[in-house]
């Protein structure tokens, strides 16, 4: 099997997307609370973030023409890629600070490799994606890092 | 294999398992869900997109819910005697409306001298499936 990544493809490792700043509001910590099923007062009362709110927060906003016929936003990060199906991926997540309201957080995400793999049913596209959430001193809060598969 | 109540990094040992959980989601919590993070995904809330255009046999629930209910399983154990540091974990096989779900965990290993635990996460639907495997790793503090 050939390689499906061109040159002019891999050229798009080291993409990055512009920070994105958001403000932590201690509504928008209970909705999600709520929305997840937590149990523990702290979070239901929105003192402090569950550890997988920065998702929400950091969750793409898209205008309608950013987004695809099935409603997903589309990734102006990623290049368009010869394979389109998603397969599941996974997600390894680093906590370094807890979120609280009033919390201003700033992610900046970048496409940090895109490889390809054979499998037994025909070539897979790995891309992988860290997002490094900062509070306003610059302090790390969340290492987030996705990997993709596209077939 | 014992279940703990909570965590002493002192007494901890590989294979304890952690307080199991069970999910039944619903319609209302899959759209509340959605609606936190602004997700228009069709297969979430469009059952005649997700059953003709997708071929699902229901809604489909969102898989960062799945991951949050692996972090719940570790936090709510750890309770204030200690933090989530890392998890990682991946959406294998979708969960539907109408599922049952239950969230586990085993611990892996125990690192006394960094007062840190490993420990094996998943979730599983009412067929024993395994949707969502993970490792999370844990800080304790002695109290």
């Amino acid at each position: 099997m050939g390689s499906l990544l061109t040159p002019e493809l891999l050229a798009n490792i080291g993409r990055k997307a512009p920070p994105q700043l958001e403000l932590v509001t201690r509504k928008d910590i209970r909705k999600y609370a709520i929305a997840t099923g937590q149990r523990l007062r702290k979070y239901l009362d929105g003192d402090e973030a569950p550890p997988m709110f920065y998702l929400a927060l950091f969750w793409p906003v898209p205008e309608p023409e950013q987004r695809s016929p099935d409603g997903v936003a589309i990734d102006p990060l990623l290049p368009e890629f010869p394979l389109k199906r998603a397969m599941a991926g996974g997600l390894k997540i680093a906590y370094h600070r807890t979120i609280r309201p009033g919390d201003v957080l700033v992610a900046n995400r970048t496409l940090t490799n895109i490889w390809q793999k054979d499998g037994s049913s025909g070539p897979l596209i790995f891309y992988e994606i860290v997002m490094s959430v900062e509070n306003g001193r610059g302090e790390p809060v969340v290492t987030e890092t996705t990997t993709r598969i596209l077939r | 294999m014992s279940e703990m109540a909570r965590p002493d990094i002192d007494t901890l040992a590989a294979g304890q398992a952690l307080p199991t959980r069970e999910f039944r989601p619903d319609t209302i919590q899959l759209f509340l869900y959605n609606a936190a993070l602004w997700n228009a995904h069709k297969i979430h809330f469009d059952y005649p997109y997700a059953r003709d255009a997708e071929g699902y046999p229901g809604l489909v629930m969102a898989g960062p819910l799945l991951g949050d209910w692996l972090h719940q399983c570790v936090v709510e154990w750890l309770g204030e005697h200690g933090r989530l540091v890392e998890i990682e974990y991946s959406n294998r096989r979708a969960a539907f409306i109408g599922d049952t779900l239950r969230s586990t965990g085993r611990i892996l290993a125990v690192d006394r001298e960094r007062g840190q635990v490993s420990i094996e996460v998943a979730i599983l639907n009412q067929n024993d499936e395994v949707l969502a495997p993970g490792t999370a790793v844990a800080s304790l503090r002695r109290d």
